[in-house]
């Protein structure tokens, strides 16, 4: 009988707020916000002080040598190449999702374009850069063959391992991540509206130039600015790719991270570090801008 | 005039798609076509480079250890948002924004960055606690925390929680009971998702473990490719099969998937 009264049996039956008798709830929440705070703000917060930080006390220094012309050109190269890639990846992608949003919506081509999209866009890395160099690599499959027949792609150098090889491999994820971002916007034009158009007389041109160009304009360079921000950030797939050099500011991070020289050079790999997150936080402000101005036409 | 239209949209229509599949399918044909390459000119197709992936002992260290990781990583990221994320929902409603910001923030900050500031962290936890390369877990779980997040919070909001962990406490449960034997069974789908989305993420991590010299499966993937192309392409042709099949896993067990993660 005695078990019948035991202390946790007896607490069943009392108000939720009885139960472990914490202090305050927000206790419970402590341990996820301390592994946070350690292992992703404690980060942010050493490049930011590493980028200021010398060694007799706070220095400009570090800023002072993203000046260096090597740093400013690989500052360049990245913006040129995510611009690049961006561009190609949203051009292509918002063709590929008006294919797309122009057929059955329930369609298995639909499923299967949006499916592989998914994938496609987190595809990167070694894997990534591999496999463009199992494919357009000296002994790639697309080489050989067209060797083969007479066609040497590199005839002006080997462009693989270089910004415009870049570029290419960038777009096997750029595309599908414009076709996953830019689809929602496609699929939110009202047919009544290219109907309207018709009915005032209005050609395929008049509908492109004065409906749907306007309204989807926005929407357009947002997802294009995204795809900026993502290039820019990437360092996997470049890292695979080409071995030597600091060509763009995250292989420029990696070389200042790994050199020997020592301390100095992790404060100029935090400076960059703090170059680049500056770079994509404007970027990701504009895309915001952009995103709200979208909202007005587009749900 | 409308039938010419459609049949020309038509026609628009399957030239892009052809167009776009065969720029994603060759790479990867090209890749598959390399790794059963013989040698020598006109030599038969041959699996060696995948037989050879046993031969050596780094690469089979380094996939062990990725997937160690990858479990970890798993059960780790489970184990620190679940019990927060239902805690939030019940208790602490206010903190549940910062908590989503926090979750998503290591989507907006390249991963070439946080190596900056952990690189110092982890010199510490290398020399105090332990150099061992599955210390890299204690990173992923933030690398991861997005998707699971993102997982979670769909898998929550399927269900009444408040009502269910009610009825569960007026019946004399304490919250670890509430969690595992109430929570958990209503949202297997979620938590499973959540765990194949980090497993998928840590099997491709190269950006950490490459800066802080850990050599997981894709550093070794990527030392290995300066020594030997065939092998090193079979193991990425391997991996990527594995992730395919962890990607159809996970849309078999229902629950759509929400958006994309960004690469690297």
């Amino acid at each position: 009988m005695a078990a019948l009264v035991n202390p946790e049996k007896s607490l069943a039956g009392r108000p939720i707020q009885g139960g472990l008798r914490l202090p305050l709830p927000w206790l419970g929440t402590v341990p996820f916000l301390g592994y946070v705070a350690l292992f992703l703000v404690l980060p942010a917060a050493i490049v930011v002080a590493g980028a200021f930080a010398g060694d007799h006390g706070p220095t400009l220094a570090n800023l002072a040598a993203l000046t260096q012309p090597y740093i400013v050109q690989s500052f360049v190269n990245s913006v040129v190449l995510s611009a690049a890639s961006a561009s190609i990846g949203a051009v292509a992608g918002a063709v590929l999702a008006y294919a797309v949003a122009s057929g059955d919506p329930r369609g298995p081509v639909r499923r299967l374009v949006t499916a592989g999209c998914g994938v496609l866009s987190q595809f990167g890395g070694v894997t990534l850069a591999f496999a463009f160099i199992a494919t357009i690599g000296g002994e790639g499959f697309i080489t050989l063959w067209l060797q083969h027949h007479g066609i040497n792609i590199y005839a002006n150098g080997v462009w693989l391992y270089q910004l415009s090889g870049l570029t290419l491999v960038y777009a096997y994820f750029q595309i599908p991540l414009m076709v996953i971002v830019f689809l929602p916007a496609l699929d939110s034009i009202r047919p009544q509206w290219r109907e309207a158009t018709a009915s005032l007389g209005g050609a395929s041109w008049h509908y492109w130039r004065y409906v749907a160009g306007p309204i989807l304009a926005p929407a357009f360079l947002g997802c294009a600015l995204l795809l900026f921000a993502n290039a820019f950030s990437a360092y996997a797939t470049a890292a695979a790719l080409i071995n030597q050099g600091g060509i763009i500011v995250p292989l420029q991070i990696s070389n200042a991270l790994s050199s020997e020289v020592g301390l100095a050079q992790a404060n100029v790999a935090s400076a960059l570090a703090l170059g680049m997150v500056l770079v994509v936080a404007a970027v990701t402000g504009l895309y915001t801008v952009l995103q709200r101005r979208t909202a007005r036409w587009l749900p | 005039m409308n039938r010419r239209k459609a049949r020309h949209l038509a026609i628009f229509r399957w030239t892009v798609l052809a167009i776009m599949a065969a720029f994603f399918l060759l790479p990867i044909a090209a890749m598959v076509e390399f790794a059963t390459r013989g040698v020598g000119a006109n030599a038969p197709r041959t699996l060696a480079s995948f037989t050879a992936i046993l031969s050596y002992p780094d690469l089979m260290g380094a996939i062990a250890a990725s997937l160690e990781l990858a479990a970890i990583t798993a059960l780790g990221a489970l184990l620190l948002l679940l019990p927060t994320m239902i805690w939030i929902r019940l208790r602490v409603p206010g903190v549940a924004r910062l908590v989503e910001v926090l979750c998503l923030a290591p989507l907006t900050i390249p991963a070439i960055v946080l190596v900056v500031g952990l690189a110092p962290i982890y010199q510490w936890i290398n020399i105090n606690v332990s150099d061992s390369i599955l210390t890299l877990a204690l990173v992923y779980v933030i690398l991861v925390l997005p998707f699971a997040y993102r997982a979670l919070d769909l898998g929550l909001s399927g269900m009444d929680l408040r009502t269910l962990s009610e009825a569960a406490r007026n019946l004399g449960a304490g919250w670890p009971t509430v969690m595992a034997r109430v929570v958990v069974p209503n949202m297997w789908s979620a938590v499973l998702n959540a765990c194949l989305l980090s497993v998928a993420v840590v099997l491709g991590e190269f950006t950490i473990a490459n800066l802080l010299n850990f050599e997981n499966l894709q550093v070794a993937i990527s030392l290995l490719g300066r020594a030997n192309a065939g092998v090193s392409i079979a193991v990425a042709v391997a991996s990527l099969g594995f992730v395919f099949v962890l990607l159809v896993l996970l849309s078999f067990v229902g629950g759509r998937r929400t958006r994309t993660f960004r690469v690297m």
